[in-house]
């Protein structure tokens, strides 16, 4: 896992070199002006010395035009800093189409994972190579962050909402994470690893996992066992309450506020907190389940609602590579 | 050169009243300093003593020194400790209280009864958190967030806010004192462009602290309601947000950053002008810079919530503003630096303080570029770069301003010279422990190492090398900071007794006795000249012109 030089973090992702390029401008820019500035002062200081108790040197009044050009050239090292780690930044946020979805939970103090065909993880994560992969997580207790130095992505785990970060692995192997927001005793043990598999490997691995429940047919138990049918429908087509069929992902025109997006976070709100925002025609009748469910019970009832919207392309996953040599040296992109 | 020899008179500051009745009842700004003085130097030691002990357990992957809930109890005093009873009052409080009446001519600051309330609030204070720390101690880390310090730990948390809370009210009262004293007392001819640089970053220091500390204030108490009547402010299943409190804290804890380095750059400006004999390049621009580092301070508090789910866009503004509050700071390193062209440099103690200072400054500031940047500082935040970046403008910045300007001002204060000989090694040992100490840390951060750690996995070699150098760098600082603690201590009875001016300076502080009588001055100065005005103002070289080489030695 060390590279030559046992200094440089593993690169393994493919936004790592995108920031490793920002890092390292921004380090060539520090060695250069340390290095400057140093330089100056130690020639200053040498060459004027104090040579003897009694000299005075003549004052010298200051220089706008030197003070101009020390201010604007910083600007712009800086502004062009700005702007390209604002560039990477953005490419990293904007949460890619048709990714793996896996459901993160923390607790003090371990992970939790659950890939979309139901297999259960705890601080080991599984994941193909050359895929993107995006990690909804939220957390039972106190604050939390996913980080994964290999691939140079960190994200907060906040309770009572769903954040969420991605990355596509471009090198297999087995990369550490850690938590990264201190969270109480054993905040140092919460960590684990990812494990980055071919995608035939990880076919492999997942079909030998295979007999869980997903965390969709999860969630249809609990529509049922909690008696969400009654109100919206046995099938989720709707009745006294919305329908939930097509709902994620569309736009809610909602009576009491403007039209929302419906997310993940929508949906959370929604079952936790069902006054918050009312979809016009329906009256505010919804009992609140704060409290009664699980993060995990929650994230099931979301990943259900989100299977009435869109077919799931995370479980065509689980089929083989048509081609592909078996013990690939190098990473392959399944595309 | 003119000499000012002002004969010692036989009462000073120090001895014109005995008794510890007349040290705890002291009106006298200078006495008041001093009481400071001990009151920061005994919480240093105690955080000292707290880094020592991460420094040791850190050595090993394992945990083999202390348990992980006292490691998290070790790391969260160091912090409160060093943050909110060392390094906020540190210049301010001491060198500042000393020296703002002295630098602007007055007798006193403005509320001299105030300024003795200040420091019981900060001892008051103070004893509250030794209270909070001895009873079992805190572990949330010294920045409280929300939801587990305020459901989930079972520690000190409600003392310690309680000791926090009321400390701050003495950063606010000094700051009153030195606004009022700055407006109101200055002496004949003392104009706003005539005050040394160490005036008017102070101004722009209490500014902050007038403007920043209720905020504070404010965060601590919701944090205690929420934690003792559960009113859920900061609670999600309440409709609070968490994410909120972060905000709140950061909101004066941003600030509160400049609060400790802007009195360190007003000690930087006096020390760089005064050992090279040279008045400051751009005085108007490095006075300035420290106002606009105050109002620009409150403007980035953002760029501690890139991953704190904060929204993208307004990640891109902090980030924008992150850089734009740089500039300021990066004005002054070139001007201090042009300060030196054609100076007369001394290699004094205090000047290699000074020098030290402008050094690791720099590597501090261009540092946080790294964590301005959004891209960058997803991977470094909450990492050790994030330690090493603090600590290079927290103890390379402030702590060596403080120890330069503790040496500068040392013979005023004390009446007695230190040793030159050992000032100059301790200030090399110093500096070379010091880098030693947090240069690895940059590189763990990049390697990913989490902060707060008390465990990291064994078969990351490369960490334990870099933690080891980053021990015996600490062990190396400890010394250096031991050797001034003996010899300041021993130059108060056997140092060499001071002149009034022993560094031949036109400041005023130098125009009175060391140390100075009660009343400062034997007669209120009257100012005529502009500030570190070494030679004639006729001979001023305009910058560029260098084929009118006069000689300029007297």
């Amino acid at each position: 896992m060390q590279s030559w030089f046992p200094f440089i973090p593993e690169s393994a992702s493919t936004i790592s070199g995108d920031v490793d390029a920002v890092y390292f401008y921004v380090s060539g820019v520090t060695v250069f002006f340390v290095t400057l500035i140093s330089l100056v002062i130690i020639f200053f200081v040498i060459r004027y010395r104090r040579r003897n108790a009694f000299e005075i040197p003549r004052p010298i009044e200051g220089s706008h035009k030197l003070e101009t050009l020390w201010s604007v050239i910083p600007l712009v090292i800086a502004m062009s800093i700005f702007v390209w780690g604002a560039k990477v930044y953005f490419a990293q946020y904007r949460p890619p189409q048709n990714a793996l979805e896996v459901y993160v939970v923390g607790k003090q103090w371990m992970w939790k994972f659950q890939h979309p065909t139901g297999q259960r993880e705890i601080n080991e994560l599984h994941v193909p190579v050359g895929r993107k992969v995006k990690l909804i997580m939220t957390t039972e207790d106190v604050i939390h962050d996913v980080f994964i130095p290999a691939f140079r992505i960190k994200m907060d785990v906040v309770p009572g909402k769903y954040t969420s970060e991605w990355f596509e692995a471009t090198k297999p192997g087995r990369y550490h994470f850690f938590c990264a927001e201190y969270c109480g005793m054993n905040h140092s043990g919460m960590r684990g690893y990812v494990e980055v598999m071919e995608p035939k490997d990880f076919d492999n691995w997942l079909s030998g996992n295979a007999n869980q429940m997903s965390p969709a047919a999860a969630g249809q138990a609990m529509f049922e066992s909690l008696g969400c049918v009654s109100c919206h429908g046995a099938n989720a087509e709707g009745g006294r309450g919305p329908a939930l069929v097509g709902v994620y992902g569309s736009n809610v025109v909602l009576s009491n506020g403007p039209a929302v997006k419906a997310d993940e976070g929508y949906l959370r709100e929604s079952i936790i907190n069902p006054q918050a925002k009312i979809v016009t025609g329906f009256g505010p009748i919804m009992p609140s389940f704060q409290g009664q469910l699980t993060e995990e019970q929650l994230l099931g009832l979301v990943a259900y609602i989100k299977s009435l919207s869109t077919p799931k392309p995370e479980t065509t996953t689980a089929k083989p590579p048509a081609t592909g040599t078996p013990q690939s040296a190098n990473p392959v992109r399944q595309q | 050169m003119e000499e000012f020899t002002i004969p010692p008179p036989r009462t000073n500051y120090l001895n014109a009243e005995y008794g510890l009745k007349s040290w705890l009842l002291t009106k006298d700004h200078k006495r008041i300093a001093l009481l400071y003085m001990g009151g920061i130097s005994f919480f240093f030691f105690i955080g000292s003593l707290y880094a020592m002990a991460i420094r040791l357990e850190l050595l090993t992957p394992q945990g083999d020194l202390t348990q992980s809930s006292t490691y998290n109890k070790i790391f969260t005093q160091h912090g409160i400790i060093m943050v909110f009873f060392f390094l906020i009052p540190s210049i301010p409080a001491t060198l500042g209280n000393f020296l703002v009446p002295m630098m602007i001519g007055a007798k006193d600051l403005a509320f001299p009864k105030i300024n003795l309330l200040s420091w019981y609030i900060y001892m008051l204070g103070g004893i509250i958190t030794i209270y909070a720390l001895l009873a079992g101690g805190v572990d949330t880390g010294w920045t409280f967030y929300t939801p587990y310090s305020t459901t989930f730990s079972n520690s000190y948390v409600l003392t310690t806010g309680v000791g926090i809370f009321i400390t701050g009210f003495s950063s606010i009262l000094t700051g009153l004192n030195f606004i009022v004293t700055i407006h109101t007392m200055r002496a004949p001819g003392m104009t706003w462009y005539r005050l040394p640089l160490f005036i008017w970053s102070h101004y722009a220091t209490s500014l902050i602290m007038i403007l920043g500390t209720p905020v504070i204030a404010i965060t601590v108490l919701l944090l205690a309601f929420e934690r003792l009547a559960h009113i859920g402010i900061f609670d999600p299943a309440a409709g609070g947000d968490p994410v909120l409190f972060q905000h709140l804290f950061w909101f004066y804890s941003h600030p509160a950053v400049y609060i400790m380095v802007l009195p360190a750059m007003g000690v930087v400006s006096e020390l760089i002008a005064n050992f090279s004999r040279k008045n400051i390049f751009g005085y108007k621009f490095v006075a300035f810079s420290s106002l606009a580092i105050a109002v620009f301070g409150f403007l980035v508090w953002g760029h501690h919530l890139f991953v704190a789910s904060q929204s993208v866009y307004a990640g891109m503004i902090f980030s924008f503003l992150s850089f734009a509050v740089a500039i300021p700071s990066a004005i002054k390193v070139f001007n201090w630096t042009a300060t030196l062209y054609k100076g007369s440099i001394s290699y004094d103690t205090p000047m290699l303080y000074g020098l030290g200072f402008i050094g690791l400054f720099t590597i501090g500031g261009m540092t946080g570029l790294f964590l301005a940047s959004l891209a960058t500082d997803v991977h470094l935040s909450d990492t050790y770069f994030i330690v090493a970046h603090f600590h290079y403008i927290m103890v390379g910045g402030t702590l060596l301003a403080y120890l330069g300007g503790l040496h500068y001002w040392w013979p005023k204060i004390s009446g007695r010279m230190y040793p030159e000989g050992w000032g100059r090694f301790s200030a090399l040992v110093v500096f070379v422990g010091f880098n030693l100490t947090f240069s690895p840390q940059f590189v763990l951060g990049y390697m990913g190492m989490p902060r707060r750690y008390h465990t990291y996995p064994v078969d990351m070699v490369s960490w334990q090398v870099l933690h080891v150098l980053s021990t015996a760098g600490a062990s190396i600082l400890g010394v250096g900071l031991l050797i001034p603690l003996i010899y300041l201590a021993w130059s108060l009875r056997y140092g060499r007794i001071a002149e009034s001016n022993p560094w031949h300076l036109p400041g005023l502080e130098w125009q009175t006795p060391s140390p100075p009588p009660t009343e400062n001055f034997l007669e209120t100065p009257i100012v005529t000249s502009e500030p570190y005005e070494f030679a004639p103002p006729e001979t001023k070289e305009v910058v560029g012109k260098f084929e009118k080489q006069a000689p300029a030695q007297a």
